[in-house]
């Protein structure tokens, strides 16, 4: 070792002048019997299940393949969407208007955005969709007038509150609560200095929500608000409750009753509610994808 | 409005701060020239931050008043009494600061060039194309030029800090406030940011700068601050305040980081 230092130390060159070439090992890949076996008996499996449901005649797929595609349950895949899209939307602009309220320095406002959450989430949304079908009993004309005072225009409920306003306005409601929450803490999970360089800047209160807080916030808030928008393409079959009575769940019912056949008509629904899902998924998938800029860049930097 | 109070940039008089019970400073005077680098040095705890934050507002002044070119801020004063401005307002009066934090503060969501341009785009309405270009100059300006499509995430912390001055100037401030613009770096990346900084301070622009970093100070300042438990103790030209501090608590300080 001694020789070896002072070696070195005289100016004796250990390394070797020439470079080898790179020999890649050669790697064997593992072999994964598990796996296979896991395979085989998960398509056993499947090739029985998929002979006794295709084979047994309960499930009357001539009757499901029927009305597939027909007219009412078309137009009730139809409704069920628009319902679950409107009623959303209602949702998220009340609940965005709400989370602003809720941070704001007014204390009215405040107490208003904190009432609306405790009642919207603290009552069923069976119930609500009840009420909101016998608002027009409860007040038949709705009018705008001085309190106390002459009325200026006034209209009879039920041609404002029709059934489909009902049900959106219900549903909507009803999901503004929770979104509330999940945008609250979207919000709370940004870092107090966004706010404060865009204040530095210049930037008025507005505008930081919308440029700067609203979009960083997306990236939290989107993988709950899918959920519970797949959550409110079911619940659209409540509306019933109203009575609305021309959504999937409505339009599929009212088939199997008349035909006596549940099964296929319940396949029927299940199907569209998938695919719906399915697209819905499809749609989050590129939101997040938009708004995950800047971050999914260098996911392995935490900075 | 007369001329001895519009020969400073900023002028704080008597400015007191409480945080709840916390008194964070205590009648604090300060005056900066025009074109002056004033530096602002003292212990962890002794309100320099606050300081900063209360010329741009950031923090609401428990008492005493900040003027910018002599234009007071954050209220108008009629008949002895103190009415705030909307917040529009000040958002207007913030343009007269730009500021650089000590953890840069960089929007994630946007590149580097996207971040210098959000000032003069989104609040002073400018055409993207000007914008952009104006940008593009800043950037070259701290030295990254080629690096304006890069995200926050995608640049090194000095790279990040030098994409953040840019965003300040961007709004082309009378007045730019740094808040310990090097504390948050690794050592090898203080030297460029303090390199960009002193460009800036060669060309004639009023900064405050909060550091521990003494020798920017001698080098650079031309006004030097030394605070302590929320108060100015001593203030003066940097190379004779740090050759001959007249205050023992200054010299105590100075002896403990030179
Ligand atoms: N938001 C706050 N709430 C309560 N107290 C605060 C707050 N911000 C600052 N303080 C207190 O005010 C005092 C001054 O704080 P400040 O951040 O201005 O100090 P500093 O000189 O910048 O210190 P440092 O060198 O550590 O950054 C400290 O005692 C601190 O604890
Ligand atoms: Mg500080």
């Amino acid at each position: 070792m001694a020789s070896d230092v002072e070696n070195i130390a005289t100016g004796f060159k250990p390394v070797a002048v020439e470079k080898p070439a790179i020999t890649r090992n050669i790697v064997v890949p593992r072999r994964h019997p598990g796996r296979w076996l896991a395979v085989a008996v998960f398509a056993i499996l499947a090739l029985q299940i998929g002979q006794a449901v295709s084979v047994n005649p309960n499930f009357h797929w001539d009757v499901y393949l029927t009305y597939l595609f027909s007219p009412q349950v078309i137009r009730g895949v139809g409704w069920t969407l628009l319902l679950t899209v409107v009623a959303m939307t209602v949702a998220i602009v009340v609940a965005g208007l709400l989370v602003v309220m809720r941070d704001s320095d007014n204390p009215v406002l405040r107490g208003i955005a904190y009432g609306w959450v405790w009642f919207f989430r603290g009552t069923p949304i069976y119930t609500q969709l009840l009420f909101w079908g016998l608002f027009a009993v409860l007040f038949p004309n709705l009018s705008l007038a001085i309190p106390f005072g002459p009325e200026i225009v006034s209209v009879e409920t039920k041609y404002i509150l029709t059934p489909a306003m009902a049900a959106i306005l219900g549903l909507g409601f009803n999901e503004s609560a929770y979104l509330t929450e999940i945008f609250r803490a979207g919000f709370n999970s940004l870092d107090r200095g966004q706010a404060e360089a865009a204040q530095a800047l210049g930037m008025k209160p507005g505008k930081i929500w919308m440029r700067i807080l609203m979009p960083q916030a997306m990236r939290v808030i989107i993988p709950p608000t899918g959920n519970e928008t797949i959550g409110m393409l079911k619940m659209t079959s409540l509306v019933l409750a109203v009575p609305f009575t021309l959504d999937l769940t409505f339009a599929t019912n009212a088939i199997s009753n008349r035909l006596y056949l549940p099964i296929p008509l319940l396949l029927v629904a299940g199907t569209w509610y998938l695919a719906i899902t399915s697209l819905l998924m499809v749609g989050q998938h590129f939101l997040e994808r938009h708004f995950g800029k800047g971050v999914s860049v260098h996911p392995t930097r935490a900075e | 409005m007369n001329a001895n109070i519009s020969e400073f940039c900023v002028e704080m008089q008597n400015i007191h701060k409480f945080y709840g019970p916390v008194h964070a400073l205590k009648g604090v005077d300060l005056r900066v020239r025009r074109g002056e680098v004033c530096v602002a040095i003292g212990p962890s705890g002794s309100g320099k931050s606050t300081l900063l934050r209360c010329i741009n507002q950031l923090e609401s002044i428990s008492a005493g008043r900040v003027l910018l070119k002599g234009e007071l801020q954050g209220y108008v004063e009629r008949d002895g009494r103190f009415h705030p401005l909307s917040s529009g307002q000040i958002a207007a009066q913030r343009r007269m600061t730009g500021m650089v934090f000590q953890r840069f503060h960089l929007f994630p969501h946007m590149t580097a060039l996207e971040n210098v341009m959000e000032g003069p785009a989104h609040v002073k309405g400018w055409p993207k194309e000007q914008a952009r270009k104006k940008a593009n100059e800043l950037l070259d300006r701290v030295g990254l030029d080629g690096f304006g499509g890069r995200y926050p995430g995608q640049l090194s912390g000095g790279q990040q800090q030098r994409v953040a001055i840019a965003r300040a100037l961007a709004m082309e401030p009378e007045v730019m406030l740094f808040d310990e613009p090097t504390s948050a770096l690794d050592p090898e990346l203080v030297g460029e940011v303090l390199d960009v900084i002193k460009d800036l301070a060669m060309s004639g622009i009023t900064m405050v700068v909060v550091t521990h970093e003494i020798g920017f100070a001698r080098e650079v300042g031309n006004h030097l601050v030394f605070m302590d438990q929320g108060q100015v103790v001593e203030e003066g030209h940097p190379r004779t305040m740090l050759a001959s501090p007249q205050n023992p608590r200054t010299a105590a300080f100075l002896s403990k980081v030179l």
